[in-house]
């Protein structure tokens, strides 16, 4: 209700009200950009430029989507375009899709996994390494998954944004938490002398 | 439904989305009651998800607000894009 009025405004002759429209997006469009180009400074570009043609044609928005899905998947569009123009296309990529039904799932084998404590996230090491463990996923996984649980939108927005079924999405995440579990669970395994073994030892046992 | 541990991988992201139908779901929990394997790769998966969606995990770039709103707002004063 509240973008509608505000985009019936816009239209109306009120600009200055779009930097208002797309203030709580600003975060989902910049990782939405981040999650194809994995660079800082090319995400914030492809941000700027998503806001830019969002204004620009406003006028063309149906109220059917959600304002927010759209922003994004012009963002995740211009991305991509980026990415063909830069030559940069990886070996992963969207243009590159593998077979989602072949393979199996299969997780990391641990038997004593503990939780980790959010506090540990003020650990750069931590943070580097879910990022990693993120930018190791082919294009197609990452995108869902930084969508889905970075940006924390339903999996219909996400199905949308993307121009993909439901069924999809919830096929590349399963697949994107398995990958992400398959590579972290044995670093993060206290029992196994990961990571947090290491912090745990280092904080002298604290945490546990 | 007896469920095996392939079953229940397959099952575990819709499992933590709270999306698969009851029945379903109580299979899934006998089973996880029953495997600590499968109980750990459970709570490993969910638990690498909460560090994932940690605000802290991915930060915005220092000044990122500020930059697009200054370039949107000399986009909508017809200003020239910077060089």
């Amino acid at each position: 209700m509240r973008d509608r009025t505000l985009i019936a405004k816009v239209l109306a002759g009120e600009r200055e009200l779009f930097h208002a429209l797309i203030r709580p997006y600003e975060k989902s469009v910049y990782f939405a950009a981040y999650s194809v180009l994995q660079n800082e400074h090319d995400a914030e570009d492809v941000a700027q430029e998503t806001v830019l043609k969002a204004l620009k044609n406003l006028h063309t928005f149906r109220a059917e989507s959600k304002f927010s899905t759209w922003l994004v998947s012009i963002a995740l569009n211009e991305a991509r375009c980026r990415l063909r123009h830069a030559r940069v296309i990886e070996f992963d990529s969207v243009d590159a899709v593998p077979d989602e039904d072949s393979g199996e799932f299969t997780p990391a084998v641990i038997s004593d996994w503990r939780e980790v404590p959010l506090e540990a996230l003020e650990r750069k090491e931590l943070r580097e390494m879910l990022q990693q463990a993120i930018h190791g996923l082919p294009a197609m996984y990452r995108e869902v998954l930084v969508l889905r649980d970075v940006q924390d939108m339903s999996i219909a927005e996400t199905a949308a944004a993307l121009g993909v079924t439901d069924g999809v999405v919830k096929t590349r995440l399963l697949r994107a938490r398995l990958m992400m579990q398959k590579v972290l669970a044995p670093q993060l395994n206290i029992g196994r002398g990961g990571l947090l073994g290491m912090f745990k030892r280092r904080a002298g046992g604290s945490w546990f | 439904m007896v469920l095996n541990c392939k079953h229940v991988w397959k099952e575990i992201s819709n499992y933590i989305d709270g999306t698969v139908p009851q029945e379903l779901r109580d299979s899934i929990e006998q089973h996880l009651a029953n495997c600590r394997h499968c109980a750990a790769v459970l709570d490993s998966t969910r638990n690498i998800l909460y560090l994932v969606a940690d605000e802290r995990t991915f930060t915005l770039p220092v000044g990122y607000s500020e930059r697009l709103h200054s370039r949107l707002q000399r986009e909508m004063n017809g200003d020239a894009p910077d060089a």
